[in-house]
């Protein structure tokens, strides 16, 4: 009876530390976005692209250009779900391998 | 009271998630167009003879045991998927992405893991408008090479001084993160410079990558550490089958 009232304890301090922890998470990343109010861009553009620039190299559009609105959003979301597809598909394969002993 | 309390937690989560599906953007994979024709063909030359080794191991591997292939499948996926995932980096205001090449060199071996960066950064400079087809080679060695064999390296010699497992994935993971962009510095420093000094363009790089670099590399170290963990809880045998650990450990 003790331990479980010790194991209960112990569970609702866990909670209240995780809740404490997101909480201060949730003003960081608050605080974080609104002082940075930057697009949130790739350091390829920012670094990358950025220096190739200074020194007089420049990005060229690519072969076959998927940037254009929001086919690049479907893209993404395309090549999201194929992967994520796949990842499973195969870890599930991977699962039924599993020797029984 | 409980139940209000488990509803508060999941909608922290969910609202702190958000934040990590902001945008797309696109990180150390080097843009079409970006690096000279002479230093894109010497990348090319350089990331040559290891997707052609990765291919002679994957046929051989995959001819002896037949639980390499869903393995394989499984990681070129999670490469994929992890290296056109970009993440918010609050500190810096900018967006990146992992690699998981980390994760792939140990689980399958530096060279197959070269090979399957290479096929994932291929779909992605020609589907994604993500890196570009001269700059291939450059991005198949900072992410592929690179990334792989320092994952790899890491996580064997940590083990080799009986580091925890947990520890050398995470290590790994790490390393394999910071040595890719390190690298991808050193192709765009040598590539662009023109007259310039080599050595100040390089840090000027390098420096800019950290901000953003330095929580990745923290968050593609758990990674790394969360798959190896849970492979080794799942199929352990798998584990012992490629080497990752000895069957004395499971």
């Amino acid at each position: 009876m003790k331990f479980r009232m010790r194991n209960s304890e112990c569970g609702i301090k866990i909670k209240k530390f995780l809740v404490l922890i997101l909480f201060f998470a949730t003003c960081y990343l608050l605080l974080a976005t609104s002082a940075s109010a930057s697009e949130w861009s790739g350091v390829d553009e920012t670094v990358v692209e950025k220096y190739a620039q200074e020194h007089g190299r420049v990005a060229r559009e690519p072969f076959i250009n998927t940037d254009q609105g929001d086919l690049l959003l479907f893209v993404f979301l395309l090549a999201g779900a194929v992967g994520g597809f796949a990842a499973g598909y195969y870890w599930r394969r991977l699962l039924e391998q599993k020797p029984k002993n | 009271m409980i139940k209000i309390r488990k509803l508060a937690i999941f909608l922290f989560f969910i609202f702190n998630f958000s934040f990590l599906i902001v945008s797309y953007a696109y990180a150390m994979h080097i843009s079409e167009g970006i690096l000279p024709l002479n230093w894109a063909g010497l990348w090319f030359l350089i990331a040559a003879p290891f997707v052609a080794y990765g291919l002679y191991r994957l046929k051989k591997m995959s001819a002896i045991d037949i639980s390499f292939k869903p393995l394989v499948g499984l990681m070129s996926a999670v490469v994929f998927i992890i290296s056109c995932m970009p993440i918010p980096v609050p500190t810096a205001g900018t967006c990146s992405h992992p690699c998981g090449t980390a994760m792939s060199g140990i689980l399958l071996g530096p060279v197959i893991s070269v090979l399957i960066t290479a096929v994932a950064l291929l779909i992605q400079a020609l589907f994604l408008a993500h890196g570009g087809l001269t700059t291939w080679g450059a991005d198949i060695v900072s992410m592929g090479v690179v990334g792989s064999f320092a994952g790899y390296f890491t996580f064997r010699l940590l083990r080799l001084v009986r580091a925890n497992i947990a520890v050398s994935a995470f290590m790994a993971g790490l390393f394999a993160d910071w040595a890719t962009y390190i690298t991808t510095s050193v192709e765009l420093a040598s590539g662009i410079r023109g007259n310039s000094p080599f050595l100040p363009l390089f840090w000027k790089i390098l420096i800019a990558f950290i901000p953003t670099q330095l929580p990745l590399g923290i968050l593609e170290g758990a990674m790394t550490s969360g798959m190896i963990m849970l492979l080794y809880k799942k199929r352990p045998d798998l584990l012992v089958k490629m080497g990752v650990v000895k069957s004395e450990t499971v």
